[in-house]
């Protein structure tokens, strides 16, 4: 046990668990903000799949990152369109339609893999950005201050999404549509019009979620996200619907993650009970938010669609 | 009445929404249901060598002349994952180009059981002759299958049991061979004295091999450290990128791992300037300048004794291993890396002690 507690380990397990949190920060933050305006989009999984292979494609075909971390963007944006004419606007039950996404995803990101790309090819990953100064510092500085762009992106878009659905007015319409569409409505705040836009938020973020996971991978294999993105949308329940819970969420998952990895590598858990410590993650994930999440409650027009008259 | 038309009217938009709602979704299920179907025929590279669902009528008209024996092959991953499946398409590849007139059918990425199942099934109803479910996760679903096919061979693996049937062969490889040896050289290789080694899950050809290279590397070198980590998860890629830096963190300069989630692990190798040992297939393309050398199986060694078993009238009921003696394990070098001589020695003389019975693995 004691090789596991000297600086060097600690730091690169915590800086492992950082890097593991990355892709569910954010497609959680995105959820949130589909999720605060009553729309449950559990196709995140399938968005996140078809942006990773989109990322990584453009990566191995022109070599440039922020070209493959834009495609990531654009197929988010597309299908983040498509999840909101189906719930949205044909009013779709809400899970079902999000299968349905997600069942899309995984087929198409693999048939595309095995057409366009085949065996496996390593591509260029995100350039790692040392903080200058910051990076310097013993022990908080390769901690915080020596990851991939995206990383700090990733923590950056949480004070953003605070802002958002806190101070401004987009977040209150937001936060009204969630809670209570008809009031919002008969104040003229279009139901439609906000579902669509965070709709599409949500989906463009997790576009951005796969095509970083590919791209700080540098490869790409069928079903690369391994279900995260189911595992982003419990965060968002287990993170209350707040962009801080679901970073909160994401960090502890990927800590919990990091350190029972780096306690198997130190042969601290024996491999014959390696399989035991592969669920600590999720359960202590779900044991910690649900008691913090007990106090908070859902918005109240979750999964509803709405239509006026109805 | 005016209320009787608004409630019909209601009625009716409702019906409507309903009717755009199951359309939408029997869309949705149709696209994700062809790209499954699509994807699950799809296989390695070489598509001539290779037939689809629709393609295979058109073949087995072409060559009406003489009956194709015909192959299926179910398997849980990619048909090119530089891994595990594609070590068995690649095989039956060489059979086919072998005997000639051979057909092909790949259903591959099954990780669900039931859907390999359910293959599995539906080409033992088609008649084909030699049904392959490579994966040790399908043996309960062909215990139950095979003895409704009594005139269909099966053969699965990686196992050594047949289960007592007479129409199922089972076959395994003997990965500890090629793991000791690349062990020895990866011990002598290092300088560090730590070593890696990333795993999915510790049971079967997995377990076989990560022991045998962790036992070559302490025949090399007794004092060396051998981190192993098994990350419960076939095909969780970032989970393997981890485990690797966790080891990287911890000083290994020389590492392997085995199923198709290492591919993770091959990258942080090849980005820290760390040397890697692949196995199930040749792992070179991943990363020319880290790859020191891999452990192929070639399956055909056994294959060709299960097709003329079969051939012969023996549908089953018999147990086959590749090994290092028998050709079935083959240590392919990477030309691009310059192995000194004396490693490399190191390791032809494991293969030969391997050979003769002079060296056991421990497994």
């Amino acid at each position: 046990m004691s090789d596991f507690f000297t600086t060097a380990v600690l730091v690169a397990t915590a800086a492992s668990g950082v890097r593991l949190a990355v892709p569910l920060l954010f497609a959680s933050l995105g959820e949130t903000f589909g999720q605060r305006s009553g729309v449950l989009n559990l196709g995140v999984d399938g968005v996140m799949l078809l942006g990773a292979f989109g990322g990584y494609y453009a990566v191995l075909k022109t070599g440039n990152v922020w070209l493959g971390l834009l495609i990531g963007i654009v197929v988010g944006l597309l299908l983040g369109v498509v999840s909101a004419v189906i719930s949205v606007t044909l009013r779709a039950e809400q899970g079902i339609s999000g299968i349905g996404i997600y069942l899309f995803g995984l087929g198409m990101s693999d048939l595309l893999f095995q057409k366009l790309v085949g065996t496996p090819l390593p591509i260029t990953k995100f350039p790692k950005l040392n903080i200058p100064r910051l990076s310097d510092i013993p022990v908080i500085g390769e901690l915080l201050f020596q990851h991939s762009i995206v990383v700090y992106l990733a923590f950056l878009a949480v004070p953003v999404g605070m802002y958002i659905i806190n101070k401004t007015t987009f977040g209150m319409n937001i936060r009204a549509v969630g809670e209570n569409p008809e009031a919002a409505d008969s104040l003229g705040v279009s139901v439609s019009r906000i579902r669509y836009a965070t709709v599409i938020i949500g989906g463009t973020l997790a576009g951005v979620a796969g095509a970083s996971l590919a791209i700080d991978l540098g490869i790409f294999q069928q079903n690369l996200t391994n279900a995260q993105g189911f595992i982003a949308i419990a965060l968002v329940y287990f993170g209350a619907w707040r962009p801080v819970g679901v970073m909160l969420g994401s960090l502890l998952y990927g800590f919990v993650n990091a350190i029972v990895l780096q306690l198997k590598t130190l042969a601290i858990i024996p491999p014959d009970q390696s399989n035991f410590a592969a669920m600590a993650p999720a359960i202590i994930t779900i044991l910690a938010l649900v008691i913090v999440a007990r106090r908070f409650k859902a918005p109240a027009a979750l999964t509803k669609p709405y239509s006026r008259g109805e | 009445m005016n209320q009787d038309h608004a409630v019909h009217d209601e009625g009716g938009t409702l019906k409507k929404h309903r009717l755009t709602k199951l359309i939408v979704v029997l869309a949705l299920a149709l696209v994700a249901a062809a790209c499954g179907d699509v994807d699950t025929t799809t296989t390695a590279g070489e598509a001539e060598t290779t037939t689809t669902a629709g393609e295979a009528e058109a073949t087995t008209t072409t060559a009406a002349e003489a009956e194709p024996f015909r192959i299926a092959i179910v398997a849980p991953s990619a048909s090119n994952d530089l891994a595990f499946t594609q070590s068995i398409v690649d095989a039956v590849n060489v059979i086919k180009s072998e005997m000639g007139n051979v057909d092909l059918q790949v259903t591959d990425g099954t990780f669900v059981v039931e859907d390999a199942a359910a293959a599995i099934r539906a080409y033992a109803d088609s008649g084909v002759d030699l049904v392959i479910a490579h994966g040790s996760q399908y043996g309960g679903s062909l215990q139950e299958i095979a003895p409704d096919f009594p005139d269909t061979s099966f053969a699965w693996g990686t196992a050594a049991d047949t289960f007592g049937l007479s129409n199922v062969f089972a076959y395994e490889a003997a990965s500890d061979e090629g793991g000791y040896v690349m062990g020895v050289m990866g011990a002598a290789l290092s300088e560090s004295n730590v070593i890696g080694i990333v795993g999915p899950v510790e049971v079967g050809d997995a377990k076989l091999y990560v022991d045998g290279f962790k036992a070559g590397v302490l025949a090399q070198n007794p004092d060396a450290e051998v981190l192993v980590n098994y990350t419960d998860s076939f095909s969780d890629v970032a989970l393997a990128s981890e485990a690797a830096q966790a080891q990287a963190a911890n000083g290994a300069d020389v590492m392997s791992g085995t199923a198709q989630m290492v591919v993770g692990a091959v990258t942080v190798a090849s980005d820290q300037g760390i040397l890697w040992f692949g196995t199930q297939a040749n792992q070179t393309s991943l990363a020319p300048n880290i790859v020191v050398a891999s452990q192929v199986y070639h399956w055909e060694v056994v294959l060709r004794d299960i097709i003329a078993k079969i051939e012969a009238g023996t549908p089953g009921g018999e147990y086959f291993k590749i090994d290092l003696a028998n050709g079935g394990e083959v240590i392919e070098y990477n030309d691009g890396f310059d192995l000194p001589a004396d490693v490399r020695q190191l390791g032809e003389d494991a293969i030969a002690g391997i050979k003769d019975g002079s060296i056991t693995t421990g497994s």
